[in-house]
């Protein structure tokens, strides 16, 4: 039953407030609190005896959303949930995942997922997920999400991944398959703090003639936490690959950025950028110019930066 | 009203102590246009971030319509109505214009109106600025015409910019020069220019020429300009004895 506490969070990770249009599939403490299929989207369990569930999107489905997220409100509990998505051609749909803890034990609760699409010709989905804990036990949060995405020719993903505070620890993995004319953008925001853990792998393949593929990565590590990326294009055709990651650390963290571009082919263009730095002192005097105190500045600037 | 009192910063340099203001004081009173100007190096920039709370003299007084503010933090400052136009203004990944305006302003629900108005002042277009980033993608001009729009935005009653011209292409100054004008004329806020802009400084009340980190003149446009010019044309001091001993 999805009670007040639940409510929240699925407000925090999917912006859902009361029964949502479309798609739909709730997740609680690895049972279905939900579903809802659509004339155009259909869910259903596996047949393969994995949890979770496969989603089926028909050919030329347009403007339709999907939400599927997850909510753990156990301690001392872990789920390995693999979720396929079979999108037809000629699309354009929105998903909405996101995971949410609520430990207030004292054991770990733990979601690892594993999430597959397979978008057809010329469809375009956006694909929004975002991860957040909390709590008020000493339990740890975890959450290793791993995502799969082959685009067809034509095809195109926007994938935004949000996890600002509340897990513990993570570790994600990326992955994209470009065919000819495709086109990946992955938008990845993360703050982490106290002494968490993220590390995030991601991997574009730019497989296809005229693929392209994006990332932008901002982050914020404060306290002792500890952040590592490792974003890697592989060029193998005319391509387009740009890897952007920004982090801002703050107190005794530690980042770790290590981007890796791969040509196998006299027509890749490939650009990769890395930056890490502190909050620099002219933007705090600036806005403390404009009447903010140091720390509403502070605040500001890493609100602009994770937007 | 503004007064400096005895205004003195002294750095130690690998050791080595270092003058850059010693001694100054001056008063600003409300509703005029004050340029500092003089020689690089001089003290001008110092003296208006001392102001600002910016930089923290090793001695003197700051009053502000009487009150003392030399302790107070740049917030505190800022409140009390100083604002400050940076020579080279910070960007912001993820912060666009019209972020910076509402800051700005104080009013979390400024209108695309008022950033406009505000725009306009420095010659930029809403349209084309307001949902920009004030990131690397923005030219020089473009992030110093924004910075000065902030300033405007804010409505403070003690404005301070540092060369405001600096960057500007002659268009776009030509529009700055009237909002100067302008604010001037209605006496809506007391201004320090730092500028060597004969156009900016031919505005003013009244000129103060810093060098050496004291003020070495003071008086109108008219008496000023003609001691700048005459000490510009002096050159440099080695090169004129080098030319003088191969002659």
């Amino acid at each position: 039953m999805i009670n007040e506490v639940d409510q929240a969070l699925l407000e925090k990770i999917a912006d859902l407030v009361g029964k949502p249009v479309g798609a739909l599939n709730i997740r609680k403490d690895g049972g279905c609190e939900a579903r809802q299929s659509t004339e155009h989207i259909k869910i259903d369990a596996r047949t393969d005896g994995k949890e979770g569930i496969d989603i089926r999107i028909l050919d030329g489905t347009k403007g339709e959303k999907c939400f599927i997220p997850v909510v753990i409100s156990k301690s001392d509990y872990a789920e390995m949930v693999y979720n396929d998505f079979y999108v037809g051609e000629n699309c354009d749909v929105d998903i909405v995942a996101g995971c949410g803890i609520h430990n207030s034990g004292c054991d770990e609760a733990r979601h690892d997922g594993v999430h597959t699409f397979h978008v057809g010709k010329n469809s375009h989905v956006r694909y929004a997920e975002k991860h957040y804990g909390e709590g008020d036990g000493t339990g740890t949060n975890v959450m290793n999400p791993q995502t799969v995405v082959y685009l067809d020719e034509g095809a195109t993903i926007q994938m935004e991944t949000v996890q600002i505070r509340g897990i513990d620890s993570t570790k994600r993995f990326t992955k994209i398959v470009c065919g000819k004319g495709a086109e990946a953008l992955i938008t990845e925001r993360l703050l982490t703090h106290g002494t968490q853990l993220a590390e995030s792998d991601m991997e574009i393949i730019l497989d296809g003639e005229d693929s392209k593929g994006r990332v932008i990565s901002r982050s914020v590590a404060q306290d002792e936490s500890r952040q590592v990326f490792r974003p890697i294009v592989v060029g193998n055709d005319k391509c387009f690959g740009h890897v952007q990651c920004d982090s801002i650390i703050m107190g005794s963290a530690k980042i770790e950025s290590v981007p890796a571009i791969t040509a196998n082919s006299t027509e890749a263009q490939l650009i990769h950028e890395a930056a890490i730095g502190k909050i620099a002192g002219d933007q705090l005097l600036k806005l403390q110019t404009l009447g903010l105190t140091e720390e509403e500045a502070e605040d500001r600037i890493l609100k602009g930066f994770l937007a | 009203m503004l007064e400096l009192k005895h205004i003195s910063y002294v750095v130690n340099d690998a050791g080595v102590e270092q003058t850059i203001l010693n001694d100054v004081s001056v008063t600003i009173p409300d509703g005029k246009l004050i340029v500092f100007t003089g020689p690089n190096g001089g003290g001008k920039t110092t003296l208006a971030k001392i102001i600002m709370g910016l930089v923290t003299p090793t001695q003197g007084q700051i009053l502000l319509n009487g009150q003392d503010v030399t302790a107070l933090s740049i917030t505190e400052r800022a409140r009390l109505g100083i604002s400050y136009g940076f020579q080279q203004p910070p960007r912001f990944k993820g912060i666009t214009v019209r972020d910076l305006l509402t800051i700005a302003s104080g009013d979390d629900k400024l209108t695309k109106d008022k950033c406009c108005h505000y725009l306009t002042q420095v010659g930029l277009c809403a349209n084309d600025y307001l949902d920009r980033e004030v990131d690397v993608s923005l030219s020089g001009g473009e992030v110093k015409r924004i910075e000065i729009a902030t300033l405007l935005a804010r409505g403070s009653a003690f404005m301070i910019f540092d060369e405001p011209e600096a960057g500007i292409d002659l268009w776009s100054f030509a529009r700055l020069t009237e909002t100067f004008e302008s604010i001037h004329r209605t006496h809506s806020a007391t201004m320090i220019i730092i500028s060597h802009q004969e156009r900016i400084i031919s505005l003013a009340d009244e000129v103060i020429v810093v060098g050496g980190g004291v003020l070495q003149y003071r008086g109108t446009a008219d008496e000023i300009l003609p001691k700048i010019m005459q000490d510009t044309t002096h050159g440099c001091p080695v090169l004129t004895r080098k030319e003088a001993a191969t002659l």
